[in-house]
Formats: structure tokens, sequence, C-alpha cells
């Protein structure tokens, strides 16, 4: 075989293999949420959405999941909300026009690569030692917390890599301008960088909203909405961990209809949030 | 007293010399061009003069670059004050991610320019001068990024006049605009030297010719000659300027 054919053999299976990847990767995909849709949809009814669940529900009578939507919702809002404020000043700092180019930045990456890999039950763990700690038991505000730490490690990182595209020609047009870093930051470098920090946001929602482990212990598990910060609260990922213990099969479909909405949150979140982001990111300098 | 006046500017990035101990003074009101091959230190100098080059990693500078006769490589300048008085115009144009108006108004409005009336004149005024202003009057507000390259770098220095600047740095403006539109920011320059002091990195022999009414010529970090233009390409006095004019080395 000569040279150049095998060249254009290697170049035909290099892309055999990228297709084969992606193939199997969007083919376990949307089996999986085929089959949440398909087994979510059998158990989905409106009193599912919008009924709290009866002392019957776990034996396979009425009531719904109520509980655990707004749960779910309270927690993972009210956790990113939080993360922003702490992540977007620390993503700024991480920038080369402050403290990027020290040691310093290098082992806070460092550290949030470390945290990002750490397993969100420990998170819970840690959060429920701090509860017990200040007394308090399993409330609201405790899975806020510890879904905060969930998801600040993907925010950040994601905020630098998203902040870091700005062109620095544009940073240097700004500065040349006369602005002050915490100008040229604010009116040029997070609108540059908008659709990347919305990115962020919403991976670090998607994170939160989805994660069981760190709120099993701190936000507990209740079948009523909670009337205060302190009360504990259920979430959707613990709901569809419950049902889907349960023996009867009527559980079990409420079990895939909680995940179910779950994505259906997620995706509904998304989508809003791009089209907020595309009204906001008009001009952008591509 | 001249404006700017350079002693013994030495630039290193990481040990490797850019800047060779460059004295000079850069007359007022005038079109001073900073001239010489690629790599040969002219947008180090440039970056010097308005201290961008504290941007650039592992950069050490010495000497003194003195305006209005305080040294601005002093650590304790105001860059802003230094930086709104020595305004640049960058190589390649690059818009704010705003529109056309704000690219215009901004810089000025965060210099304490807040009366809407103020504002929508400096900005008229500013495009006009530019010669901007009849092509983009009825679209202000759309996105700066959707204007031709030409009329972007007329909109960027546009933004730079509205801060109201002494000194206008330019690093090569239209090596990256097409002829005519590379020919209107040319003569940009004859008519802003009546009220600023130019200086402007070339390559271009040609445009250097066009424009220079003083030369400053670089090679290998260091400057070589200088002088007015007429007498540095009719007599020039080294060796190397000779070869560059003629074309031997560059």
């Amino acid at each position: 075989m000569g040279e150049l054919t095998w060249r254009h053999c290697k170049e035909a299976l290099m892309q055999g293999t990228m297709v084969t990847a992606a193939t199997l990767l969007f083919g376990s995909l949307l089996t999986l949420l085929a089959v949440v849709t398909v087994k979510g949809w059998q158990g989905m009814s409106w009193a599912m959405l919008v009924r709290l669940p009866k002392s019957g529900s776990y034996l396979g009578g009425e009531g719904g999941i109520l509980n655990a939507i707004v749960g779910s919702l309270l927690l993972a809002v009210g956790a990113t909300l939080l993360a922003l404020c702490l992540a977007l000043p620390v993503a700024l700092l991480l920038q080369p026009d402050y403290a990027g180019r020290t040691k310093f930045a290098q082992f806070l990456r460092l550290l949030l690569n470390l945290l990002w890999g750490v397993p969100s039950i420990v998170y819970g763990a840690c959060g429920f030692a701090l509860l017990v700690a200040l007394g308090w038991r399993a409330c609201l505000l405790g899975g806020i917390i510890a879904l905060t730490f969930v998801e600040l490690p993907i925010m950040v990182r994601a905020m630098d890599e998203a902040l870091r595209m700005v062109p620095k020609a544009m940073k240097e047009a700004a500065y040349s301008l006369a602005l002050t870093r915490w100008e040229t930051m604010r009116h040029v470098v997070v609108r540059q960088a908008l659709p990347g920090l919305v990115t962020a946001v919403l991976l670090a929602f998607g994170r939160g909203i989805g994660d069981a482990a760190s709120v099993l212990f701190t936000a507990g598990y209740t079948d009523n909405l909670p009337r205060s910060l302190f009360d504990p609260v259920a979430s959707l990922p613990v709901a569809v961990f419950f049902l889907l213990n349960s023996p009867f099969a009527e559980v079990q479909r409420q079990a895939y209809a909680a995940a179910f909405v779950l994505l259906v949150l997620v995706l509904l979140v998304s989508v809003l949030t791009r089209l907020l982001a595309a009204r906001l990111s008009r001009y952008l300098v591509r | 007293m001249p404006h700017i006046v350079v002693r013994n500017l030495t630039v290193r990035y990481d040990g490797h010399e850019a800047l060779r101990e460059v004295s000079v003074e850069i007359p007022d009101g005038q079109i001073t061009v900073v001239l010489g091959p690629s790599g040969c230190g002219k947008t180090t100098f440039l970056r010097c003069l308005n201290r961008l080059i504290d941007l650039t990693d592992g950069a050490k500078v010495t000497g003194e670059v003195l305006i209005d006769g305080e040294n601005i490589l002093a650590p304790d300048t105001d860059l802003l004050r230094l930086r709104k008085k020595v305004g640049m115009l960058a190589q390649k144009p690059q818009v704010l991610p705003m529109s056309i108006y704000e690219n215009v108004a901004f810089g000025a409005w965060l210099h304490g320019v807040r009366d809407k009336k103020a504002l929508d004149a400096l900005v008229r005024d500013c495009l006009k001068r530019v010669h901007l202003w009849d092509e983009v009057k009825d679209r202000l507000f759309a996105p700066a990024s959707q204007l031709s390259v030409g009329q972007q770098q007329r909109l960027c220095l546009a933004r730079s006049l509205a801060v109201e600047p002494e000194v206008l740095l330019c690093d090569e403006p239209t090596s990256a605009l097409d002829p005519i539109s590379a020919q209107r920011v040319e003569e940009l320059f004859f008519e802003l030297k009546e009220r600023y002091t130019l200086v402007l990195v070339t390559h271009t022999l040609r445009q250097a010719k066009r424009l220079a009414d003083y030369v400053l010529f670089f090679y290998m970090g260091e400057l070589v000659e200088h002088g007015l233009a007429q007498r540095v390409f009719s007599e020039p006095r080294d060796e190397r300027t000779r070869a560059f004019l003629a074309g031997v080395i560059g």
C-alpha cells in the first residue's frame, strides 16, 4: 500500500471512529430520555403535579409530588443564586487582569478541579455535621448551602474559561480608554462573555437540581411544603430514590414521573435562559 | 518643552532585549512615524507610552518617559489620567460589545459626561470628525460589530477622540484595512494633527513617506536614526537606514 493510500485510510478510519463514538453517545442518551419519557408519561397525571402526597401515597394510593417539585426548585434556584454571588467574583479574580498570573490563582484552580471531583455525598455529610454542630435540623437553608458547594466548582471553572475567551485586544481597547479593571470587567468582559457565563450558571443549576446525595441529609424529606428556610424540604431526586425503592408498581411509575418532571424542569430552565441570553448577546463581537 | 521625552528606555522580555537605550523627543502637534521592519520593537515602544506594556507578561521596563515633565514609568503614576491623555488605536479594529452610539459615548460617560444631550452632541461630533456620521446616523443603536472593518477602525478612532486625549498612539492602524478604507483613515490623520500629537507605527515605507513629519527608525530594538521626515528620507545618515530605505533589509 502506498503512503498516500495509507494516509487516506487513516483519515477515513478516524472519521469513522468519531461518528461511531457520537452515535453511541447519542444513542444511549436518547434511549435514556425515551425510557424516562415513556414510563414517566404513564405515571403522569395532573394530580401528580399539583397535589401533595397523601398518607397512602407510598402504598400506591392517591397524591402527587408537588412537595418535591417545589422543594427542588427552591433548593436549586436558591443554591444557584447563592453560588452565582460567589462564583462571579472568584472567576473575575482568576483573570490575568487581577490575580490570574499568580501562584495563588494556579492553586485555586487546582483546588476547584479537586472540589469538582468530590462526590456530592461528601458535601452532604459535611453539611450534616455542620447542621448538628449548629443544633439545627435538616432544612431548606441547609440544603441550599450544601448544594451551593456542589455547584460552586463547576460554576467558577466554567466562568473562568468563558471570561478567558474574551480577546486580550478587547480588554486592551478598554484600558486604552482609561477604564479601570472593574469597569473593563463590568462593561466589556462580562458582556462579551455573557453566553459562556449563562452556560456556566446552567451547568451548575443542572447539577444542583439533579443531585440527591447532598440534600438527603441536609434538606431532609417531607410530604409538606416548607413554610420557612428552617423547615425540611423534599426534592425530586430524593423522591425518585424513595419511590423507586417501593415494591408497588404504581409507586414506581410515580418515580419515573418524578424523573420526567425533573428533565422537563431542566429543559425549561435551559430554554428560557438561552432565550434571555440571546436577547442580551445582540451586541457581542464575534 | 516637547510633550513626550524618552530617556534611556530599555525593555526586556524574560531577558531578551526588545528595546535598547532609546532616547528621543517627540515633537508636538505633528505626525511622528515609528518605522522599521517587523519585530524591531516599534510596538513595544508605543506600548510604553501609555503603559499598556504593563499587561505584557514578563516585560521589564527601565528608563524614563516624560509626558509634560512627569515620568509616567514611575510606579505611582495614575494610569487612568495617563491613558485619558494618551489615547491608542490598535492594529486590528476592536469594537466593544455594545452599540455604535455606546462605543463612542461609553468612555466619556465613565469619565463623567452624564448629560444625555451633551453625550449626544459628543457622539455626533466625534463621528463627524472621522467621517462616519453620515454612514451610521440612522442606525446608531445597531451593534458596532455589524460595521465593515474600515468603518470599525474609524469608530475606534472616534471612540478614542471622545475621551479627549492630547496624544494619539496608532499601531499600524491601516494594516488590516482594504486600500480605500486605509486611505480614508490616513486622510483623517492629516486632519487630526492640527489638534493632537500623533505617534504612528508602520512597517510600510510608502505610508511613512505619505504621512510623516518626523521619523524614528528602529532596527533590532535600537533607535537607529531619527529626524525630520524630509531629511531622513533624502539623506539618511546610518547605513541600516539607507539599506531599509533602499529595500535591501526589512
